[in-house]
């Protein structure tokens, strides 16, 4: 087992030992599973793009069609990737933000192995059909109960840490996991109840609107507390390590925190808007989707500014061009939601591609690019030695922000463009485009495009991976010469 | 301490020192339980003002008589959509707008999902809403559609699913499905329980000979024939209450 000797500057606790034996062991499982499930999750991703726009991609087999392989490619990128990139970022930098070892080392293997074991059994269960259908919760409800264990054993060794650590105050970053931990449970637990009728099949305690309402409470809320949240806490630890800067705002952090959380819950009714949902909840959705865009923008300034004075880094410092571009498309998609939750842009935008083009600009953009960094940032760090390309990372950087730009802006004009085709009406009072299949059609271009975008933005992480497992399997750190990286972090 | 001060702390990990003695810290930030919980009351408000009215008569969506639940073949065939995911293709929600009462037909009224567990309303529209889909085409239509989708619909960018036509369903997996269903609030009685089989068949052997006619042979147990009883019965019992109100109330 690795671990980091940091002398603690604090007097009062040097009785302690002065040095403090962090588990990064448990780090580094967990950024290898991101590296590992994120390039699956992109690739599935890729897989059914094409198949969207060509449909024998299907491949003729119930186990390939894009019904099922859709809900592969949402859950392995959440869940897989997005899920194992919180766990590495948190397990590093809460042991070093309280000056603790995690509370107890059984606790985060359970932890990883059995996250490991619910992604395993989802990518067996999702192609063969079984599924509750609610979107991010469509496993089977013994795989629900397997991950509400899995989640209760994360939250006792996430608060044991709290309870046993040396230092009093809680960052600012802790307070955003917290919050995942939190709610994530709360919201997991309440959407997935349901009356099982045989092992694999289930239907839910809630019917028609409610379960509705029940299901996008959850499901936006999962982009708020499961891709937002803890992701915001990452910016906090990595980007002001990066950037050796300390954070802009400690009073921003704190108006932003307090009103993000309790702001966010409300927001799910957005995707039921012109639906038969009772008018008031509509409504509820809406005004605090638009009141969203507060919190958000506050968290993407403290962001943004840590880097005053340290803008020339960016010219030279990979880990910096991510987290900056990550932190400014989630300026962007968090501006574009609120947006898009606005009834009559709704009424454009609903059930078109630009919501798919909004969702990726949040997750390639933000999440994506900001773990990138993140990763890069560490890898070298946890195996003391440096990358075994260090120009790869600008590479990634350049290959996987074209590929952004590709993917959304094709999205958006496909979006825009069905959009007004599905709704124009002639003089005669008929529709302009009768013929579904024809507007299907005259979206070929943009799936092309955005297939290509997706592809790059697969490659690089491809790339990525590459460059981790050469480093990794590289010399030792001692053969590597005089101080290759910069001392672990303190 | 002042805002600056606080700010000028060189990285997060010292940042914690800094401020020491604010009203917040002091008892809040210090307290890892505390903010726990006002965490937790925090997120929970806006789920109980949201979710708890919907079990209200005033508040909740509405309900009505004239929607009757799914038969059994219904639920069967219901389960294979949800399975092959058709949902995540095409929704189940026609909106209140001209454009989509052109070409869907009606608007969806909300008792007309009451019985429905899960939802399939649909995020997005690959292809066209399924709302009011029913009594659309006739049912050799529909497995034809599945068998090849462009033998009736040329063009057509969706798969195909031969094996549809191929695979049987099991009345003892829908009998629990039926018991599942009743046990969270659907009105099944106890004859509908104990009928399932015979309703399986019935239902079934009506399609079948609908699919005879056109020179088609399968039995009634086929995962087909469950998914068309269950196309063929979106968005009727509403189509036919509005058509019912609309000829009441014109002189």
């Amino acid at each position: 087992m690795e671990s980091t000797s940091v002398p603690s500057p604090q007097p009062a606790s040097a009785a302690a030992g002065a040095s403090i034996d962090y588990d990064d062991d448990i780090v580094k499982k967990f950024l290898l599973a991101s590296v590992l499930w994120g390039g699956v999750g992109m690739l599935v991703g890729v897989i059914v793009a094409l198949q969207i726009v060509w449909w024998p991609a299907n491949l003729g087999l119930p186990w390939t069609t894009f019904g099922r392989l859709r809900p592969l490619h949402t859950n392995a990128v959440i869940f897989a990737f997005a899920g194992n990139v919180c766990f590495t970022g948190i397990y590093y930098s809460m042991q070093r933000l309280l000056r603790t070892r995690m509370y107890s080392d059984r606790l985060s293997a359970l932890h990883f192995w059995g996250w490991q074991l619910i992604i395993v059994l989802a990518a067996i269960t999702l192609p063969l059909g079984l599924t509750q259908s609610k979107e991010y919760a469509e496993l089977i409800w013994p795989i629900d109960v397997l991950i509400a264990v899995v989640w209760v054993i994360f939250a006792i060794n996430f608060f044991g840490t709290i309870a046993i650590r040396r230092v009093k105050h809680l960052y600012v970053a802790i307070w955003f996991y917290m919050s995942f931990v939190i709610t994530i449970a709360v919201l997991h637990i309440v959407n997935s109840l349901a009356v099982p009728a045989t092992f694999l099949r289930s239907y839910p305690i809630y019917a028609g609107l409610t379960d509705a309402l029940v299901q996008w409470w959850y499901g936006h809320n999962a982009v708020g507390f499961f891709l937002t949240t803890p992701f915001l806490g990452l910016m906090y630890y990595f980007l002001p390590k990066a950037a050796e800067r300390p954070v802009y705002s400690y009073r921003l952090s704190i108006i932003h925190f307090w009103a993000l959380v309790f702001i966010y819950i409300w927001t799910g009714p957005h995707h039921l808007l012109y639906s038969a949902l009772p008018d008031w909840a509509q409504t509820l959705g809406m005004v605090f989707s638009v009141m969203l865009l507060a919190p958000s923008w506050g968290g993407m300034l403290n962001g943004l500014l840590t880097l005053r004075g340290a803008w020339d880094r960016l010219r030279t410092d990979a880990v910096l061009k991510f987290m900056v571009v990550a932190v400014t498309f989630y300026g962007m998609s968090t501006f574009e939601g609120p947006m898009m939750s606005i009834r009559a842009v709704n009424g454009l935008a609903h059930y078109t591609n630009w919501v798919i083009g909004h969702v990726h600009s949040g997750a390639l953009g933000w999440v994506g690019m900001i773990s990138f960094g993140m990763i890069y940032w560490l890898v070298p760090r946890l195996w003391g030695r440096p990358l075994a390309d260090p120009d790869g990372p600008t590479r990634h950087f350049w290959l996987g922000t074209i590929g952004i730009v590709l993917y959304i802006v094709s999205m958006w004009a496909a979006g825009l463009m069905e959009g007004v085709q599905w709704r124009s009406v002639n003089e005669a009072g008929q529709l302009a485009h009768p013929i579904f299949l024809d507007i299907v059609h005259r979206l070929a271009p943009f799936y092309w495009l955005r297939l290509i975008g997706g592809t790059m933005y697969l490659v690089g992480a491809v790339m990525m991976a590459l460059n981790i497992w050469r480093t990794i399997r590289g010399p030792a750190p001692d053969a590597a010469g005089p101080e290759p990286v910069p001392a672990p972090a303190q | 301490m002042s805002n600056h001060e606080a700010n000028r702390n060189p990285t997060p990990a010292t940042a914690s020192d800094a401020g020491y003695g604010r009203w917040h810290r002091r008892v809040l930030e210090n307290r890892g339980g505390l903010f726990a919980l006002l965490t937790t009351i925090g997120i929970s408000i806006g789920g109980i003002v949201e979710i708890l009215p919907m079990y209200t008569a005033e508040w909740g969506p509405e309900t009505a008589d004239w929607v009757s639940p799914y038969t059994p073949l219904e639920v069967a065939g219901r389960d294979i959509y949800i399975r092959e995911g058709c949902y995540l293709c095409h929704s189940q929600m026609v909106r209140p707008m001209r454009s989509e009462i052109l070409r869907y037909g009606e608007w969806t009224r909300a008792a007309e999902y009451m019985y429905d567990r899960p939802f399939l309303l649909g995020s997005r529209r690959l292809g066209p809403d399924l709302q009011r889909v029913g009594g659309k085409y006739p049912d050799a239509w529909h497995y034809e559609h599945m068998r090849d989708p462009r033998s009736v619909s040329p063009g057509s960018v969706m798969p195909p699913y031969p094996w549809l036509l191929e695979r049987t369903i099991d009345p003892e997996d829908i009998r629990a499905s039926v018991v599942a269903l009743r046990r969270a609030g659907t009105p099944y009685t106890d004859e509908d329980v104990a009928g399932v089989p015979d309703a399986l068949r019935t239902q079934g052997e009506g399609i079948v000979q609908r699919l005879a006619q056109a020179g088609i042979e399968t039995t009634w147990d086929r995962e087909i024939v469950a998914l068309i009883a269950y196309l063929q019965r979106l968005g009727v019992d509403g189509r036919r209450h509005l058509e019912q109100q609309n000829a009441g109330g014109t002189p």
